[in-house]
C-alpha cells in the first residue's frame, strides 16, 4: 500500500537532487552551505525513521545552524525570455492543461482513494490528498516531457534532469524558509509538552478581569489573533487559548455556543496568521516565489496588503462571535 | 515557568532574529524551564535541554509531510521553462475586459467557493499564484497602462498572493472535513462537549461573507490605485 514511506523516499530524492546542483553550482556564493542544508534535510527525508530522537534533534540543530548562517541564492541556467516567448506561442495552451494535472489530480486522486474499494487499498486513505499531490506533479513532469520535449537553447548541452533542476532553481528562491512550517509545528508538539497552554490559561484568569462578556470574548478574539501572529499557525494558538479563556470564560461562565465560539475564534486566530512572518508558507514564501524586493523585512509586501483585510475582519469576527454566541 | 518559551518567541520576534533560530531556542527555552526547580543544578538542566531537542527532533520527523509539498515545483520550475508564465500573460492580454482588480475578484470568489467544498489544492501560492495568477494580473495591466514601473509590478504581486490566501483562509472553514474543523471538534471532544462538524462549519459561513464583502471592496478600488501609481498620472 502507497503512503508516507513512499511520498519520503521520493522528497528525499528531490531534496538530495537540490543538494547536488548546489554542490555543482561553482558560480554560487556559499554554495558549500546550501549544499549541507539541503542534504541534511535529504537525510531526514530519506533515514529519518533510522536517526532516533535525538538524531532528528541533533539533524534539526544543524538544519538551524546552516539556515542561519545564510544559503546564498543559486545561478541555475534557465531559459530567457526570448526561448519564453517562443515557448509560450509554441505550446499554447497545453502549458496551461498541463499545469492543470497537478490539482486534478489530486483532487480525483483523493475521491478515487477515499471512495473506491481498490482506490483505498492501493493508497494509504489517511494520506489520499498528500500521494495524490505528489502522484499529480510526476503525472505533470512525465506529460510535459512526452507531449511538449523541453527545448534546449542552440549550443547548450541537452541537460538530464531538467524537472530537478528546475525544481531546484524554485526551491532555492524559497530557500530556509521552506522548513519553517514544519519547524513550527513541532514548535506546537514541544508547547504542548512543556504545558505552556495550562500556563497561559492561569495567566489570564490570575490578571485579566474578565468578568462581563464583552471584554471576555474581545480578550479571546485578540489573544487567538495575537498567539497566532506569535506561534504562526492558528492551530498551535487556539488550544491554548480556548483552554485559557474560551471555554472555561466564554462557554461555563457566560453559556456561550461552544461551536460558535469556537468556529469563530479559529478564524479570528487565522486575521493574526494573515499579519505575521512566523506563518512562512503563506507570507514568506509567496514573497520569496514573486522575488519581492521586501521579501526579508519583518512586514514584508505580503503582509502589508493583508493587514486592511485582516484588521476590519478580526474586529467584525469578536462582533460576530460576541452576538451569535449568545442568542 | 514554560512560559519563558513565549518569552524567547517574542524577544526574537522584536530583535529581528533569524526565524529559524528563534523557534529552536523557544522550543528549548520551554523545555529547560519546565523542568527547572530552585534545586536543580547544570546536569539536570543539561538533560532536560538534550530531551527537549529530542522531542522537537521527533516532532520535526513525525512532521515532515509538510514540507512534501515543495515536490511541487519541480512540475512547476519546468512547464515555467517552456513559457507557462508568458502563455499566462499572452492569454489575459486578449481579454477585452481584464484588470488586475477584476481578474483577482474573479479569482478570489472562485478561490473562496472551491475551498468552501473542500478543493482547498486547486489553489497555492506555489502551484497557481506564481506561474499563472501573478503573470496575468501583471499582463491585464501591461495591456491597460503599458510597461509598468517596479513599484506597481511589486504592489500587483503581493495583492495576488493576498487574494490567494485571504480566499483560501476564510473558505475552507466552511468545508466539514478540513483540519481546523477537525482539530475543533476533537478538542472539544476531550472536553466532553460533543459537537458536529457540521455544526462548526455552519459558523464559518457569516465570517467567510464579511471577508469576501472586505477584501472585494479593496480590489474594487484597485486598478484605480495602480493608476494613480503611474508616472505622469494626474492626482
Amino acid at each position: 500500500m502507497i503512503g508516507l514511506p513512499h511520498i519520503y523516499v521520493v522528497g528525499g530524492v528531490f531534496f538530495a537532487a537540490t543538494a547536488w546542483f548546489s554542490w555543482r553550482d561553482a558560480g554560487r556564493p556559499r554554495r558549500r552551505t546550501a549544499a549541507a542544508f539541503w542534504a541534511l534535510l535529504a537525510l531526514s527525508f530519506l533515514a529519518g525513521d533510522r536517526l532516533g530522537d535525538l538524531g532528528n534533534g541533533v539533524l534539526v540543530l544543524g538544519l538551524v545552524v546552516l539556515g542561519t548562517l545564510g544559503l546564498g541564492h543559486g545561478t541555475q541556467p534557465t531559459s530567457t525570455p526570448g526561448e519564453r516567448r517562443a515557448g509560450a506561442v509554441r505550446h499554447g495552451d497545453r502549458l496551461f492543461l498541463i499545469a492543470l494535472i497537478i490539482p486534478v489530480t489530486a483532487f480525483s486522486g483523493t475521491l478515487l482513494i477515499k471512495n473506491t474499494h481498490w482506490g483505498g487499498r492501493l493508497v494509504d486513505p489517511a494520506q489520499a490528498t498528500l500521494v495524490s499531490l505528489v502522484a499529480g506533479a510526476l503525472l505533470a513532469i512525465a506529460v510535459a516531457h512526452l507531449w511538449l520535449r523541453p527545448k534546449f537553447a542552440q549550443g547548450e548541452r541537452p541537460q538530464r534532469l531538467v524537472a530537478l533542476r528546475e525544481g531546484r532553481r524554485l526551491v532555492d528562491q524559497v530557500g530556509w524558509a521552506a522548513i519553517l512550517p514544519q519547524m513550527l509545528a513541532s514548535l506546537g508538539a514541544v508547547f504542548l509538552a512543556s504545558g505552556v497552554g495550562t500556563e497561559v490559561g492561569r495567566l489570564f484568569s490570575e490578571h485579566l478581569a474578565l468578568d462581563s462578556r464583552w471584554p471576555a470574548v474581545a480578550a479571546y478574539g485578540l489573544g487567538m489573533a495575537l498567539f497566532t501572529v506569535l506561534m504562526g499557525n492558528a492551530f498551535a494558538a487556539f488550544p491554548v487559548m480556548t483552554a485559557a479563556v474560551g471555554l472555561p470564560v466564554l462557554v461555563q461562565r457566560f453559556g456561550g455556543d461552544p461551536a460558535v465560539v469556537c468556529a469563530i475564534g479559529m478564524l479570528s486566530g487565522f486575521c493574526g496568521t494573515l499579519m505575521t512572518p512566523m506563518a512562512a508558507n503563506f507570507n514568506v514564501v509567496p514573497a520569496n516565489l514573486l522575488e519581492l524586493p521586501d521579501r526579508n523585512a519583518a512586514f514584508n509586501a505580503v503582509i502589508r496588503t493583508q493587514a486592511p483585510t485582516a484588521v476590519p475582519l478580526l474586529a467584525v469576527n469578536v462582533l460576530l462571535m460576541a452576538w451569535l454566541a449568545f442568542r | 515557568m514554560a512560559l519563558l518559551g513565549i518569552a524567547v518567541l517574542v524577544l526574537g520576534f522584536v530583535l529581528r532574529a533569524h526565524p529559524l533560530l528563534v523557534v529552536l531556542a523557544a522550543a528549548l527555552t520551554s523545555g529547560v524551564a519546565a523542568a527547572w526547580t530552585p534545586g536543580a543544578n547544570a546536569g539536570s538542566l543539561g538533560a532536560a535541554a538534550l530531551h527537549t531537542l529530542a522531542a522537537f527532533g521527533k516532532a520535526f520527523n513525525g512532521n515532515r509531510y509538510v514540507s512534501v509539498v515543495w515536490l511541487v515545483l519541480a512540475a512547476i520550475g519546468l512547464l515555467e521553462r517552456m513559457g507557462l508564465q508568458e502563455r499566462a500573460r499572452q492569454w489575459i492580454a486578449g481579454v477585452q475586459a481584464a484588470t488586475v482588480g477584476r481578474l483577482l475578484g474573479v479569482y478570489f470568489v472562485l478561490r473562496q467557493a472551491t475551498a468552501a467544498v473542500g478543493l482547498t489544492s486547486l489553489g497555492g501560492q506555489a502551484q497557481m499564484v506564481r506561474p499563472l495568477i501573478a503573470p496575468m494580473a501583471e499582463g491585464a495591466a501591461e495591456a491597460r497602462l503599458g510597461p509598468l514601473p517596479d513599484a506597481v509590478r511589486f504592489r500587483i504581486r503581493a495583492h495576488c498572493a493576498a487574494a490567494d490566501n485571504v480566499a483560501l483562509f476564510f473558505g475552507e472553514d466552511i468545508f466539514i472535513a478540513i483540519a481546523s474543523i477537525l482539530l475543533i471538534k476533537g478538542f472539544l471532544e476531550q472536553s466532553g462537549i460533543v459537537v458536529e462538524p457540521f455544526t462548526l462549519s455552519r459558523w464559518a459561513i457569516p465570517t467567510a461573507l464579511a471577508a469576501l464583502a472586505i477584501h472585494g471592496f479593496r480590489l474594487a478600488r484597485l486598478d484605480r490605485s495602480l493608476r494613480r501609481m503611474m508616472p505622469g498620472e494626474r492626482r
